[in-house]
């Protein structure tokens, strides 16, 4: 596979474009692999790259029933932080946040991240004392951020509305300046082309329908395309935990939920940089292309179908506008739901099973996109050796057993 | 939207309607025996269908009391709605 470079441009500039090699190859599937990867997500795609880069295994399979960056890693708001509240959230996120600043040269391919920072805003007293408490834990654990008042918010951000006698009054924010954005489906191709220069294979429209095992070992499964064997599959698909934890014959403390996403017309440059808030609850973006990319909570319900609430809609355009009312008359242009799911703490949980050989990686709710790299990186070290990354051990399973929750619903917020 | 038929109001907006997860969930008798497994069970672990899916609902921009619903839950079919403690409709799956 060839580099991409200033010389590869060059030379398919001669023959116009129309003989780029492919991304990837769509091989058939064989009768047994080193690993099998259920999900050919961002994370799922992270693993299977990382395992073959640093941990040497390259006969690996990434089995995906739809398209590469057709599940939520094409449908999520693309925000990319680490301003994280507790020290294991923060460590794993950080840590996703130094692979996101060297990924594009890693991988050799652009995912367009820009560290155009975010703003997380307060809108009354207790709001602010959160910021504080998180800005300062942050600091502590080596994330950067700081606390900004009104003032420097208007500078940063003329397009908010910060009167203070609007219904919730802007008081401040936490910034985080290496916070920013990425191109997600970028990012889905990057790792699929990076894995494949590898040797994984990556097989598109091939769905598990079962997991096999022996006496507590797993052996394979059974998918649409027929049966594959492995003595290790890691399973990362967001959405469908549960349904393939029942397969394996465990039950997992998930929720599965809609969430829904929102991109306006395109329109000329007038947001620079990431702005949430968990009290209005809604964040937005503006796109390279222009386009407004709005995001707000979940749907209560639990449910399947990937789409939102014509009430969460609603919510979502209120909170947005009560931040910048300059958006009222902006038209939208499409909107989208993905299926989040959430655990109990809203922290994922990564590492082994019940079923020795047996590995997931799930529960990334509605925030999983920003820890893409980080999550592959300590899942494939799972997979590798067979026991959780010093990163990923507090985000067990057992946790739910022990009681050593990682509370980060609402301290990191819950909008992401 | 959904349409969702309060067994004391009839039906009425998803608006009005709080969820509350997952139904016939009952409080384990004598608690101070269980296990951690056995708490983290009753606690945390959920069906999470994919399907016919029973779960609680309030209504609580009205009359504020708990009810069944049972729903699918990837179409968003509602089959019926039912009285704690009462035996539920069993829908079609689909």
């Amino acid at each position: 596979m060839s580099k991409y470079s200033i010389f590869s441009l060059a030379r398919n500039a001669m023959s116009f474009h129309q003989n780029w090699e492919k991304v990837w190859r769509s091989p058939e599937p064989k009768k047994q692999y080193d690993v099998i990867i259920v999900g050919g997500g961002g994370h799922g795609l992270a693993t299977a790259y990382y395992l073959a880069k640093e941990h040497g295994i390259k006969n690996i399979a990434v089995l995906e029933k739809g398209w590469i960056g057709g599940g939520n890693t094409g449908r999520n708001t693309t925000i990319v932080r680490s301003n994280y509240l507790w020290d294991e959230s923060a460590h794993l996120y950080e840590k996703a946040m130094k692979l996101w600043e060297g990924l594009s040269q890693d991988l050799n391919y652009n995912v367009m991240f820009s560290q155009r920072g975010v703003y997380n805003l307060g809108h009354n007293l207790q709001d602010m004392r959160d910021i504080e408490r998180r800005v300062n834990a942050n600091r502590l654990n080596g994330i950067d951020g700081y606390v900004v008042g009104p003032e420097e918010i208007k500078r940063a951000i003329p397009a908010l509305n910060v009167d203070a006698g609007c219904r919730y009054p802007v008081l401040g924010a936490s910034f985080q300046p290496r916070a920013g954005v990425a191109r997600h489906d970028a990012v889905a191709w990057g790792f699929a082309r990076g894995a494949d220069q590898h040797g994984v294979d990556i097989i598109q429209n091939c769905e598990v329908t079962a997991i096999r095992q022996e006496n507590g070992e797993v052996t394979g499964v059974e998918t649409s395309k027929g049966t594959i064997l492995a003595k290790k599959v890691g399973v990362v698909v967001a959405g469908h935990c549960s349904v393939l934890a029942d397969m394996a014959g465990f039950r997992m403390p998930i929720e599965s939920h809609p969430l829904q996403a929102l991109v306006s017309e395109p329109i000329k440059p007038v947001l620079d940089t990431v702005v949430m808030s968990n009290a209005v609850h809604g964040y937005v973006s503006q796109s390279d292309k222009g386009d407004l990319v709005i995001g707000a909570g979940i749907d209560s319900y639990t449910g399947y179908g990937q789409r939102g609430s014509f009430s969460g809609i609603e919510h979502t355009v209120a909170a947005i506008i009560e931040m910048f009312p300059i958006f009222s008359r902006v038209r939208m242009n499409r909107q989208w739901g993905g299926i989040v799911d959430t655990t109990p703490d809203a922290c994922p949980i990564i590492g082994n099973t019940p079923v020795k050989g047996l590995y997931f990686n799930c529960g990334w709710g509605t925030g999983g996109f920003k820890a893409t790299p980080g999550s592959g990186w300590v899942f494939a070290h799972n997979i590798a050796t067979g026991a959780p990354h010093e990163l990923n051990a507090a985000f067990g399973l057992d946790r739910f057993t022990s009681g050593f929750l990682i509370d980060e619903h609402g301290a990191a917020g819950v909008a992401h | 939207m959904l349409l969702i038929e309060c067994p004391w109001c009839g039906e009425r907006d998803e608006s009005e309607f709080s969820y509350a997860g997952e139904a016939h969930i009952a409080r384990p008798l004598e608690t101070e025996k269980l296990s951690d497994e056995e708490w983290a069970n009753y606690l945390f672990l959920r069906k999470n269908i994919k399907g016919l899916h029973r779960e609680l609902w309030n209504h609580a921009a009205g009359c504020r009391r708990y009810f069944n619903v049972e729903r699918n839950t990837v179409s968003y079919k509602i089959s019926g709605s039912y009285k704690i403690g009462e035996q539920g409709p069993v829908g079609d799956d689909t």
